[in-house]
């Protein structure tokens, strides 16, 4: 029994070759479904779910020791971290997190950051996230100059969110890029947002949707569903929700208390080296299957797993 | 898919004779369609509109049993394909799949580590469900194993063979314990559907595409044999998820009763992961048992979590009882933490005020398991409320301070609940995983 959908979500390209005035060596697209996760019987999946490679500009303090671990060698330095993505773990996009600049993790100034994805840019050839700190008088001061920095890269920017959308909005689209539009599990945010930044000039086609998930067992019923209702608007021919998800998997994985507590503690759960993993894979599993576009993930075992689940599904 | 009021009232007479107590056949039929009215009620009904009501009547999925007392599993009734139509109703089935090439001691140990696969999260007990024998070599083999397994689980039962007279001499061994006959085929159905009626256990029926599954399930019907389970065989991930969603696509919007019956999955996969992510995703997606071989306790846990999550009813949050809680040795000098009766957030609390190892106190107002946002954007999370829950708990008499941790997203309310409540409010941070420095910093 095939349905007919009318509406299909957007395309985003994400980093610009040389021939497009970039210096990537290739452009992700994500979107483009007109059917349901997977269903490509019923109706064309022009591209496929992808994971990006999170890096942040200073060590994180707060990552678990078997996470931590995957990336001891370079976890204070940027550049290596994401080369070492690229080059050991055959990263594809890399997501760079600013959290450095936050005033309480270092209180960074923009011309540090700006410089940073600058270097970051010629360090690697991958298309490029840049993600905020997440205060946001320091992110409209921080993302317009990394922006800048970036300019004609077609990065993916973020977040702009429905008090504080337009400082991002116009840098985004001065410097040709794409932007993350955050909503809290709320259909109806999105939509308004959506429509707010795509009113300053931006048009829906460079708008990713951040639903804010939760992690497994930890709300991830909500954004599940939140997404299951917007792909299926979207499906059904409503272009202001049409926008392909990134979900912060690996951000929201690794706080879960099963991800991060020894075997010590809880004997009958087994051991955490596999356990944190399993959490992260799991987590991106069921986002999948609820319409994630792009998965911002952590550590690379499970994300080594979900490309290949990713590509396993994509098959035929 | 259920009749609506009108399709109902063209089946009925049309008379408005009063007899059923209500004024119209069309007041009659609106009461049909919301169930809240019997068939039985109209003296006049004719022979054929009454059979296409009570068919309409019957759940377009049906419920299988599988098992026995605690044990028993229930699967199907499912009405819609997104949970937040409405919910799904009947939580999939976890089995694990225990094959007779094992030996004794090893099948004895891998029953002892499932029958250990209990877990709680969120105040509620997570619960494996099945396992199944499945036969590889002589039947003798086969009996003994499910012997065995009989012998060491309680849990439900699934028996898998290729061999009609091994299944019989199984079932005579076990029947008490209603297991799920692994499987009738286009090609053995007249044997084995004889086994599902003489023992009266649910049947599994196994075809290759969906048109032939629906036959076979029609011929098992005439024969008599309708408590059925459809498997669609070995296929990739990529056609269960096709599969799964047609079955219940088939069921629900076609009324297609051929395929209203729950479905079983079986994951082939040796790496761990691999096969967890391809369980889970049969979760998600539409199946009401799933059969792996894994059993550590860690794929097992993400797995229970994730139908805990995929089957919560998303009108009616997970709630606690709101009320004061203890954590650590907690006394009279400890903090108090306010937050709500949201399982979820209480439980996010509880995990990092106990991953403090601060002894404290943790109130849950009543906010009818909204959480700290909602609740407070509800008026559900207010300094009234609030204060009627000191009140309550007689936190007065526990501890000897005045001093109230409120979470940092309502840090407006502080004046108001200073002033309603007399206590002194401190404001906490937004985010539960702050709680730890928080506290150590207090």
């Amino acid at each position: 029994m095939l349905e007919k959908w009318t509406g299909e979500v957007s395309v985003i390209n994400i980093g610009a070759t040389k021939e497009e005035g970039g210096s990537r060596r290739q452009v992700i697209k994500v979107g483009g479904q007109a059917t349901l996760p997977f269903l490509s019987g019923e109706g064309v999946l022009a591209n496929k779910p992808v994971v990006a490679f999170e890096v942040w500009d200073i060590a994180p303090s707060d990552w678990p020791a078997g996470l931590a671990k995957a990336y001891a060698d370079v976890f204070s330095d940027p550049l290596a971290w994401a080369e070492k993505c690229v080059k050991e773990y055959k990263a594809g996009l890399i997501c760079l997190r600013l959290q450095g600049a936050h005033p309480e993790f270092g209180n960074k100034t923009p011309d540090e950051e700006a410089k940073l994805v600058g270097e970051l840019l010629k360090k690697v050839d991958v298309p490029l996230i840049i993600l905020g700190c997440g205060d946001d008088a320091k992110d409209n001061l921080v993302l317009p100059v990394c922006c800048q920095a970036a300019k004609n890269e077609r990065c993916l920017v973020g977040s702009a969110a429905q008090d504080n959308y337009k400082t991002l909005s116009v840098a985004v689209l001065a410097d040709g890029h794409n932007i993350i539009a955050e909503s809290p599990i709320d259909i109806n945010i999105a939509k308004q947002l959506n429509i707010l930044i795509s009113d300053m000039g931006l048009a829906l086609d460079h708008i990713v949707i951040n639903p804010t998930i939760g992690a497994l067992g930890y709300g991830l019923e909500y954004a599940y569903s939140i997404m299951e209702r917007a792909r299926l608007a979207a499906l059904a021919g409503d272009k202001t929700v049409a926008c392909p998800f990134i979900c912060f998997v690996g951000q929201e994985s690794w706080r879960a208390k099963e991800a991060k507590a020894s075997e010590q503690e809880f004997p009958c759960w087994g051991p955490e080296s596999e356990r944190g993993v399993i959490w992260e894979a799991v987590t991106a599993t069921a986002l999948i299957q609820a319409g994630a576009d792009i998965l911002v993930m952590r550590h690379p075992q499970a994300i080594e797993k979900v490309n290949k689940y990713i590509d396993e599904l994509m098959k035929g | 898919m259920a009749f609506s009021g009108l399709d109902i009232y063209k089946l009925l007479p049309k008379t408005n004779c009063r007899e059923c107590g209500l004024v119209t056949c069309l007041a009659f039929a609106m009461q049909l369609a919301k169930k809240a009215a019997s068939i039985d009620k109209c003296p006049y009904l004719s022979t054929e509109a009454k059979k296409a009501l009570e068919e309409s009547a019957l759940a377009p999925i049906k419920l299988i049993t599988i098992g026995t007392g605690n044990s028993k599993l229930e699967v199907g009734n499912e009405t819609v394909l997104f949970r937040h139509e409405e919910k799904f109703h009947h939580p999939c089935g976890l089995g694990f799949i225990i094959e007779d090439s094992l030996g004794d001691s090893e099948i004895k140990e891998r029953l002892d580590k499932i029958n250990k696969l209990v877990f709680e999260r969120v105040g509620q007990e997570l619960k494996v469900n099945l396992v199944a024998v499945r036969q590889t070599g002589d039947k003798e083999k086969f009996i003994r194993a499910t012997e065995l397994v009989f012998n060491n689980t309680q849990l439900g039962l699934v028996l898998m063979s290729e061999e009609t007279e091994a299944l019989k001499e199984a079932l005579i061994k076990v029947r008490e314990r209603k297991p799920l006959i692994y499987h009738a085929t286009l090609e053995n159905m007249a044997v084995v559907s004889k086994l599902a009626q003489e023992f009266q256990c649910p049947l599994v029926a196994t075809a290759l595409d969906l048109d032939k599954l629906s036959s076979l399930t029609r011929e098992l019907n005439s024969q008599g044999v309708g408590e059925l389970v459809l498997d669609v065989g070995a296929t990739s991930l990529k056609d269960k998820i096709w599969d799964l969603t047609q079955i219940r696509r088939r069921a629900l919007k076609k009324s297609d009763r051929s395929l209203g019956y729950p479905t079983l999955s079986i994951i082939e996969n040796e790496d761990p992961y691999e096969e967890t992510m391809e369980a889970a995703t049969c979760i998600a997606k539409y199946a009401n048992i799933v059969l792996i071989k894994g059993i550590e306790p860690a794929e097992v846990l993400s797995l229970l979590t994730l139908r805990q999550n995929i089957y919560t009813d998303p009108q009616k949050p997970l709630q606690i009882e709101p009320k004061l809680y203890p954590v650590g040795k907690a006394g009279d000098k400890s903090p108090v933490l306010v937050t709500t009766n949201f399982s979820l957030t209480y439980y996010t609390v509880l995990g990092e005020v106990e991953a403090s190892k601060i002894p404290s106190f943790i109130i849950s107002v009543d906010t009818e398991g909204m959480s700290v946002l909602t609740g407070w954007a509800a008026e559900k999370f207010t300094p009234e409320k609030i204060t009627d829950s000191i009140n309550k708990a007689g936190l007065a008499e526990v501890v000897s301070h005045k001093r109230l941790i409120i979470p940092g997203y309502v840090a407006v309310m502080s004046g108001d609940l200073e002033d309603k409540s007399g206590w002194q409010v401190v404001v906490g941070p937004k985010e539960a995983a702050g709680i730890p420095s928080f506290l150590k910093n207090l």
